[in-house]
Formats: structure tokens, sequence, C-alpha cells
């Protein structure tokens, strides 16, 4: 055999058994890592969405809203996805809020990759629970010292991007999906 | 091959020719992952996986691939290994997955394995490439370890997750940040070339 032809047979011979090998294990892993995401999605909703004990998903312009539903069967609030370049990436959030929009539930952290110690206190209670009933009109606002207002934030200190993104990720995402499900005719 | 010559290979591996603390081979993952301990031993043990699999892949059909295209060959078999370890963690363990973000993938350019692939593997039969593989791996989690641990005991005040300091620690954020990284790795390098006869 030529060398050529054993070079181009080795190589072929190779990649055609790594591939088999690859979509072997990519078929029997991928149910797996499916679940996990929906299960991660799942516990995100029913934690900003108290009393829901079950969802279902709206779909307006390519946004999915979760709505959430109580064993009564009445609406509890509405529950989206929102997202935006923090201090180093980008900052992944999942909004709560009451179906009257007046007030944010609570928000959880999905991604985030700011600085441990500073931006990353955007995911301790401490931070979220600013959100808990949270006054969303006319705006959530972020200021520096105590909050006065119930539609205020206070600000991490050393992490003003952080929070600021966190507070703007929340207003505008409050507003799209508000302008999305007044359009489509939904009662709010 | 003598069982004494297999228990060599496998031992050089683990102190007196560690990847990371005298070859200084494998920086990325170790200064990127070694936040916390639990990190440092995930990020090991998919290593030790990738390093062995691939060893005994290429020891076996050494023979059969021409030495011009030996090196593609090798990345191929590596990568797919790394590829399925990156898998099996998305779907087995996803926290340790998303902690350890890209660096999973990343193994295929790490240097410890096509090292070992081309310095040892392609040259030696399999009993022995298993023996070094085995060694450089464990070597590998070993300082990975170490360094998690003294990180995440002054960045965190716990060693695998464990709470060791109390309320009153201020943890020393800086120890999980990058430079922490660097500070921990030089000052043990620098302690060991100390205390030790080789030098790094």
């Amino acid at each position: 055999m030529k060398k050529s032809h054993h070079m181009i047979l080795t190589l072929t011979l190779i990649g055609v058994i790594s591939s088999g090998a690859l979509v072997g294990v990519y078929t029997y892993t991928y149910p797996a890592i499916e679940a996990n995401r929906q299960k991660a999605l799942e516990e995100a909703i029913f934690q900003v969405l108290p009393g829901a004990e079950r969802y279902e998903t709206i779909i307006k312009d390519e946004k999915k809203i979760y709505q959430g539903i109580d064993s009564a069967g009445n609406i509890v609030g509405y529950a989206f996805v929102g997202e935006a370049p923090g201090y180093q990436g980008i900052i992944k959030l999942m909004i709560g809020v009451e179906p009257e929009f007046k007030k944010t539930f609570a928000i959880q952290v999905l991604e985030s990759v700011e600085t441990p110690g500073l931006g990353q206190k955007i995911d301790e209670p401490g931070f979220r629970q600013q959100f808990h009933g949270l006054h969303i009109t006319p705006y959530v606002e972020l200021v520096k010292r105590e909050p006065v207002a119930p539609n205020q934030i206070q600000a991490i200190t050393g992490a003003t991007i952080s929070s600021e993104t966190v507070v703007s990720i929340v207003n505008s995402t409050i507003n799209k999906v508000r302008e999305l499900l007044e359009g489509s005719g939904l009662a709010i | 091959m003598k069982p004494y010559r297999l228990y060599f290979e496998f031992i050089k591996g683990l102190w007196k020719e560690n990847p990371v603390f005298f070859q200084l081979l494998g920086m990325c993952p170790t200064l990127a992952v070694t936040t916390t301990a639990i990190n440092g031993f995930s990020m090991g043990l998919a290593v030790i996986f990738v390093l062995m699999c691939s060893g005994i892949v290429i020891s076996a059909i050494r023979t059969f691939v021409p030495s011009e295209v030996r090196i593609p060959a090798f990345v191929v078999i590596i990568a797919s290994f790394v590829t399925i370890v990156d898998l099996v963690f998305k779907a087995q363990i996803p926290e340790v997955s998303k902690a350890l973000g890209p660096y999973v993938p990343l193994i295929v350019v790490n240097c410890i394995i096509l090292g070992r692939m081309e310095a040892f593997v392609s040259k030696n039969p399999l009993p022995a490439s298993i023996a070094d593989t085995l060694g450089m791996g464990l070597g590998f989690t070993l300082a990975l370890v170490i360094l998690g641990s003294i990180r995440e005991f002054f960045g965190s005040g716990s060693v695998f997750g464990f709470q060791i300091l109390g309320e009153y620690f201020r943890p020393w954020v800086i120890m999980v940040l990058p430079p922490g990284a660097f500070l921990t790795l030089g000052v043990l390098i620098g302690f060991i070339n100390k205390f030790s006869r080789q030098r790094a």
C-alpha cells in the first residue's frame, strides 16, 4: 500500500469510528440533558410564582410567558425570562409578577458570571428579597441608599453595574411582556 | 514488562514528574477551575478519564498510524473522549458541569494529554501506557485538589463544601478570583522548590 493511501485510510477510519461513538453517546445522553434543562426552568418558575400548582406556556412573538395557575384554577401570576449583558457576561433572570402587573413576586438568577463576592451578590437572598412585593409602577428605580419608596431597589455596594443590569432587565422585560399580553387581548 | 517498571511509570506522575508542580503543564484549567476543591476534583476526574481512554486507544493503534499523521489522529481521538465526558457531565452532574463551564471542552487542548501521547504512549506498549496516564492523571487531580482546597479555605471558609471557619471569618474574596489562583500556585511552587531537591 502506498504511504499516502495508508495515511488517508488511517485518518478516515479514526474519523468514522469517532463519529460513530459520539453519535451513540449523544443519543444516549440527550434525553437526560434536556430533562435537566427543563427541570431547572420549572424549578425557577415555581420559585417566582408562589402558590402555583402548574403552569401554561404562552408564546407571543417568540417570547415565552409562563402563566402560573393554582389548585383552584385561578391565575396566580406570570413568569418570564429576561437577559442582558452584565459586568462580565450575560445575566439571565426568571421574573415572577402578579397577574395585575403591579408588583413582582420574586426573581431568580438563572445564569450569571459576575465577580464573586461583589456582583455575584445579585444571587444572594439579601439582594433578591428586595423583589418580594416590589412595586413596578411606573418603573423600578435603583437607589444607592436605603429605599424610601415601594418601587426602589438598593444597589449592591461595589457592584453598581450588576445591580443596574438586574433592574434594567426587570423593567424592560416587564414592559415588553405587558405589551405582548395587552396586545393579545389577555386580561391583565 | 517487569512489575517494578510499571510501578515506576505509575508513581512518577504523582509527585516526581507531577504535571502541574514540576512540568508546569495544563496551567489554563489549573488556574481557572480551582475556585473550590470539588471543582478541581471533578476537573481532575475528567482529565484522568480522557488521558486513560486516549492512552489505551492510541497505544493500541500506535504501530498502525503513520507518523506523518499521528498528531491529527491523536487530536481526533482525544476530542472524541472529551466530548463524551462533556455530554456525560451535562447529563449526570449538571451543577458541576455548569461550574466547570467551557473548561471541560477545553481539555482537548490541554497540553498534558497531547504531551503524554507524544512523549510516552506513542512509544510504549499498553501496560506501561496505562500506568503512565493513570499516574499523570492522578498527579494532576492531586495538584488541583490541593490548589482548590487552599483557595476555597481562604476564599469561602470551607473545604469540599464543609464550612470550617465560622461567621467571624470574612472571606478573602481575592482567593476565588483569578489573582488568587496565581498567588496560590506561585507560593506553592516556591515552597516545593525550597524544600525539594528538584526544581520545577
